[in-house]
């Protein structure tokens, strides 16, 4: 799901840098809100975390593997101002040590994986909570369906970059958009497990500390969240 | 908060760190080397080629440990090990500096 340097051209990638740069000053002030200082080691240890996963690609079709977005995770984990974050010092890290995703495209990235997927994952996310009658045993799987349906989102996302600004010509844009639908909403499938397995796992050890959870004790940025 | 749900959270933390990097040393050995689904899509549709090349493409840990000398297995794992300590302590400073601000600790002397 890294977009490399070249598929977009440097206009709209230029104008996704500044859209994910604002996003993170604006994630930056939310999260200032909640993370408290115990907080910070968690946050760190979901990056990392997010970084290890996303280097377990998994098989999903003959010729095409998947890996973990994490940001639906993270995001359930510790709220989406610093999920936002927690993606966004990922693909940084991706793009500057290890040449997976553009440099150019770190912008498109970043809108991609941290605003539609961890932010945009995580409104999916309260939503299916409420209604479902915000119960907190029902943590771990709503959290994965809404990580399931964050992937296919994340590919529209880049469909729509690509229209605008992808650099091919000639291509069909119906084929596209539907090659990257179905072949995302399978690879959701992995997003979702995951993210239901950890998101359980968590629950089951310290269940105070999951920001998307009614048993979170700390504060959040969002009033309406109760 | 008492020193022993202290002790607890830091005992939490050492474990989630270890399966952390087991995750990146260890079972990233058994990751699938087909393309992910971008860059399937990509190739299945033309558009592929309209990739450039990284500008780092030639750095020591581009790929994943693609340019170390070690064995496939080795350079994986360097790769996972050094990648999860330079995101956990990218993720220490950025989230301290953005931590809740004006809330003393609540035990100074701890």
């Amino acid at each position: 799901m890294h977009i490399p340097d070249g598929f977009i051209n440097p206009g709209v990638s230029a104008a996704a840098g500044v859209v994910a740069a604002g996003g993170f000053g604006v994630a930056a002030r939310r999260a200032r809100v909640y993370l408290t200082e115990r907080l910070v080691p968690l946050a760190a240890l979901v990056a990392a975390f997010v970084f290890a996963a996303q280097m377990i690609n998994f098989p999903v079709l003959p010729g095409m593997s998947g890996h973990l977005i994490g940001g639906v995770l993270a995001a359930v984990l510790v709220g989406p101002a610093a999920g936002y974050i927690v993606v966004s010092i990922v693909l940084i890290v991706q793009a500057l040590v290890f040449a997976d995703g553009g440099l150019s495209a770190l912008g498109l990235n970043i809108v991609n994986m941290g605003l539609v997927g961890a932010v945009g994952g995580y409104y999916v996310f309260r939503a299916l909570m409420r209604a479902t009658g915000n119960r907190r045993v029902r943590v771990p799987m709503v959290a994965g369906i809404a990580a399931f349906a964050s992937v296919p989102l994340v590919a529209v996302a880049f469909a729509v970059e690509f229209a605008i600004g992808g650099t091919a010509e000639s291509l069909s844009m119906g084929t596209i958009l539907w090659a990257l639908l179905t072949t995302h909403t399978l690879i959701g499938i992995g997003e979702g497990l995951i993210t239901a397995l950890v998101i359980g796992a968590v629950m089951s050890a310290r269940p105070d500390l999951v920001y998307g959870s009614p048993s979170f004790t700390g504060r959040r940025a969002e009033a309406s969240v109760q | 908060m008492s020193s022993g749900g202290q002790r607890r959270n830091t005992a939490l933390f050492v474990g989630a760190l270890a399966l952390v990097l087991v995750t990146a040393v260890g079972l990233s050995q058994f990751a699938s080397d087909q393309p992910d689904g971008l860059e399937y899509v990509a190739d299945q549709e033309g558009f592929a080629e309209s990739a450039d090349e990284h500008v780092l493409a030639e750095a020591p840990l581009a790929d994943y440990g693609g340019n170390l000398d070690g064995t496939e297995s080795t350079n994986v794992a360097v790769a996972g090990l050094i990648g999860v300590l330079v995101t956990l302590g990218l993720g220490f400073g950025v989230f301290w500096l953005v931590r809740a601000g004006g809330t003393p600790p609540e035990s100074a002397g701890s």
